[in-house]
């Protein structure tokens, strides 16, 4: 176990620099002035050269790409073009925010896709399938910015119920755990799980199905084993694929999404990155993209022992 | 004892009532910004005019300043924290500005000649201890003529330019005083650790943005990056006539349209910046106010005159203005925009009444382009570069699409070449030669046209040619270049008025754009926000706004 560890520790450190060097190339080959949102449209040529200069663009990329992963090393990102912040604090913050967003969505998400899918692949071929797979193609299918707006149609616009956008009565830099601040959650949180919750159905259904045609259950019945029982061997086996699904899943989840975030204001990694496009600040774009990207490198590490763990046979394969 | 602990108690009670009366009084008006995020705080905003709409005028004044009190007239510059200005009549390079006294910064420094000097300072001179890189690009090239600044004495100040320029206080509404005892502190209050002169000085900007000082009508009291700006009222303006009516603002970032529009009709914000122009309607419906006005803004086809371009003949350039139906452009848009048939509208002081009309007149527009050799079995091919959003492009490919449309009306055969908006205003920069041009002859890139220079001068003057200025076209004519040294170096307003007027004729005599609308700001207020004054300007005043 521990040399399969090592070894996925070790394969963790090329694909963090191949996936550095990829985000830091990607954000540079875009076409454009990476200066445009401090530069004004008239800015003379000397006016221009100068302040490459000051922001360092007007070093070989090579050098430039040596120098941001050296400073990343020491956790320096750089400095937001746009608003002159440490890019470190500014993805720092925003993560913090999206991690909230993400599992309460994924709580929702994985609780009621699981059930969803179990019950569906449980009682295959039944109404209650047709009616949990009905609802998880529903999730899967329906574009989640599009149910996002409807939601606060019905729930803000008309309703009153819940606010429309934003972190919080009084943003979230004093965020608490009570009702005046989890309001705000709410909305976002439930258009972001409707992926999740369709994609984790439609995987546990199809799982569950494939384990329940398996012989070893007929032999459990066979022996005579409860119907409990059976649930029990159903649902350890169903685990470890359920897990990866699950954590890529949440992957995706906290990498924020740009157009839930957006519609709802909220200042997590999506708005963030949404921002740093939008205003092509290259300092800040690179830092979050690297930092969800080194989460998303960690997180597959971490399922993949998680499932290794749950299921010894993935490390002999 | 008991005695004292029931008063005590009472006392208390009395206390937190009367406090709590106090935060109900409170008015706070609670506004979404367009921007996606805080526009910057340390006294020169980015996010172009919303930046200076929204931290810019609000926690800082400039030398001079807009007239925003009134939405019959277009905004004309006033005075601002100096109270007179005059060309020096020997030396046309230096002016000589009078500054107001008794003006306090919010953090309680006065407000004199050496803080005019330290804030020209922080964006012209490298070696002061205050420069700031990332403000000289906002600031530079809206006064591109000013060089430095001399204390002459406390309340006395000499500003000097490199060549005589008399819009020289039009720019200098974009020059923000920031306190120079304010970031002096947050300089002293950098870690020692830190000795970087360089990186001393960009720390105490930083923690200066965090905790703006200004001399304007609001004070910055919280700030949450991305998330708000939090402005109380400044009882103690200098301008007794601007206190704010309204005790506290909130500014929220909230880029996209729908959002701040659901916002709005849920109570969480009082007053949206552009809502959702498919909302208007029910906006109004539901009892809330709409207010849009003519602001100083184009939306255009700039034309190549370079070698090739089709638009050389001066007749296909007027066909296309006769051939837009500008008010069926206007249908399309809700409303929301103002046909337009020049650089600035028709009674501004810089009209000067050109002879060539605009207007919809297709028959007109056909017989010039048959004239010119074209029919509809010989459509004329031209190409324009535009983006698909972008910062006051309005809605760009319906608007350029409805042009197409018109124009084939006219034996136009129009090809978009839509790139994303950073590069197209990247490209603007590059000109019509230039391989990022794609062979389009004309561009469509929206401007502001508040000051001669954004609104003439960088596009017709030919020493403005890239990589120097917007002259994306390569206008050149010697005629346009009298005229703009005309303009320039006349000081008395009304006389430098008129030479802007002969230049803005000039400008649509010779069709140097196809001007299709002027943006009119949209934005959407609640009931309960009252005495809002829309003016002709990209910016508006929040002292006189009332909440019920």
């Amino acid at each position: 176990m521990l040399q399969y560890l090592l070894k996925r520790l070790l394969y963790a450190v090329p694909i963090a620099l191949g996936v550095s060097l990829v985000c830091f190339l990607m954000v540079h080959i875009a076409p454009g002035d990476p200066l445009v949102s401090v530069l004004p449209a008239d800015a003379s040529l000397d006016l221009q050269n100068q302040m490459r200069a000051a922001y360092g663009f007007d070093k070989p990329l090579p050098l430039q790409f040596a120098l941001w992963i050296l400073r990343a090393l020491s956790g320096d990102l750089g400095v937001s073009i746009a608003t002159g912040r440490p890019v470190a604090a500014e993805v720092w913050r925003a993560l913090g925010n999206t991690f909230m967003l993400a599992v309460l969505a994924a709580l929702i998400g994985f609780i009621l896709g699981g059930l969803f899918g179990f019950v569906a692949g449980y009682w295959r071929d039944t109404w209650i399938d047709r009616v949990a797979s009905g609802l998880s193609i529903v999730g899967v299918s329906l574009p989640h910015y599009w149910m996002g707006m409807v939601l606060v149609i019905v729930f803000s616009v008309q309703l009153n119920w819940l606010p429309a956008t934003g972190a919080g009565p009084g943003g979230s830099a004093d965020w608490a755990w009570d009702w005046a601040h989890i309001r705000f959650l709410i909305l976002p949180a439930v258009t972001m799980s409707v992926i999740p919750l369709g994609i984790v159905a439609r995987s546990v259904r199809a799982l569950v199905a494939d384990i329940l045609s398996q012989e070893f259950v007929d032999a459990l019945k066979a022996k005579g084993l409860t119907d409990r029982g059976v649930l029990m061997h159903v649902v350890k086996n169903a685990a470890p694929t359920g897990l990866a699904v699950m954590g890529l899943q949440l992957g995706y989840l906290l990498g924020g999404s740009i157009l839930i975030e957006t519609v709802f204001a909220w200042p997590g990694t999506g708005f963030l990155l949404g921002n740093a496009i939008f205003q092509r600040d290259l300092p800040l774009l690179q830092g979050t993209i690297l930092v969800l990207a080194m989460f998303f490198v960690t997180l597959n590490l971490l399922v993949d022992i998680l499932q290794t763990w749950l299921d010894p046979r993935i490390k002999r394969a | 004892m008991k005695t004292g602990k029931i008063f005590g108690g009472l006392f208390a009670a009395a206390f937190a009532l009367a406090s709590g009366y106090a935060a109900q009084a409170q008015t706070v008006l609670r506004i979404g910004m367009t921007a996606a995020d805080i526009p910057r705080t340390h006294g020169q905003p980015d996010q172009g005019f919303e930046g200076n709409r929204f931290t810019g005028l609000t926690m800082y004044d400039g030398l001079t300043g807009w007239d925003l009190s009134s939405a019959e007239k277009p905004s004309v510059v006033i005075p601002g924290l100096a109270t007179e200005w005059a060309v020096d009549a020997a030396d046309k390079t230096k002016w000589i500005f009078k500054l107001r006294p008794n003006v306090k910064f919010h953090d309680g420094s006065p407000f004199n000649a050496d803080a005019v000097v330290w804030n020209v300072q922080k964006v012209l001179e490298k070696e002061a201890p205050h420069f700031d890189a990332s403000q000289v690009g906002v600031t530079a090239s809206r006064m591109p003529t000013l060089r430095s600044a001399r204390k002459i004495d406390d309340l006395t100040v000499e500003l000097t330019t490199a060549v005589p320029d008399s819009f020289l206080p039009i720019n200098l509404t974009n020059l923000f005083m920031a306190s120079p005892a304010h970031w002096a502190a947050k300089l002293a209050a950098v870690p020692a650790s830190v000795t970087d002169a360089a990186q001393r000085s960009a720390q105490a900007w930083q923690a200066f943005a965090a905790d703006a000082s200004g001399t304007g009508p609001w004070k910055m009291t919280r700030f949450v990056p991305r998330e708000r700006l939090e402005l109380a009222k400044n009882a103690e303006y200098w301008n007794a006539a601007r206190v704010p009516k309204v005790d506290r603002m909130v500014l929220v970032p909230m880029p996209e349209a729908n959002a701040r529009t659901a916002a709005l009709l849920s109570g969480q914000l009082d007053w949206i910046e552009a809502p959702a122009p498919d909302a208007v309607a029910q906006i109004r419906q539901r009892g809330f106010t709409v207010h849009a006005n003519q602001q100083p803004h184009v939306w255009p086809w700039q034309f190549s005159f370079v070698e090739g371009s089709p638009w050389l003949d001066k007749r296909v350039r007027q066909a296309a203005n006769l051939c837009v139906n500008r008010d069926e452009m206007k249908e399309l848009l809700a409303g929301l925009m103002v046909p337009a048939v020049g650089s600035v509208p028709p009674g501004h002081p810089w009209w000067g009444n050109p002879a060539f009309k605009i207007r919809y007149a297709p028959d007109e527009a056909k017989r010039l382009m048959a004239a010119a050799g074209h029919s509809a079995q010989k459509p004329l091919k031209v190409k324009i570069q535009t983006s698909a959003s972008g910062s006051g492009q309005m809605m760009p490919l319906p608007m350029n699409e409805f042009i197409q449309q018109n124009l084939r009306d006219c034996f136009f055969d129009v090809e978009l070449d839509v790139i994303e908006w950073n590069t197209l205003f990247t490209n603007w920069r590059m000109g019509a030669k230039d391989a990022t041009a794609r062979g389009s002859n004309a561009i469509n890139v929206t401007f502001a046209a508040m000051d001669p220079f954004f609104a003439f001068v960088r596009f017709v003057d030919s020493k403005m040619a890239p990589p120097t200025s917007n002259n994306w076209g390569f206008v050149n004519d010697p005629e346009f270049d009298r005229l703009v040294s005309v303009a320039r170096t006349t000081f008395e307003a009304a006389e430098r008025d008129k030479a802007l007027a002969a230049l803005h004729a000039r400008i649509v005599d010779e069709t140097v754009f196809l001007w299709a609308a002027h943006d009119v700001g949209p934005r959407a207020t609640s009931p309960k926000v009252k005495n809002v004054i829309q003016p002709q300007s990209w910016f508006i005043d929040f002292s006189p706004v009332t909440m019920d």
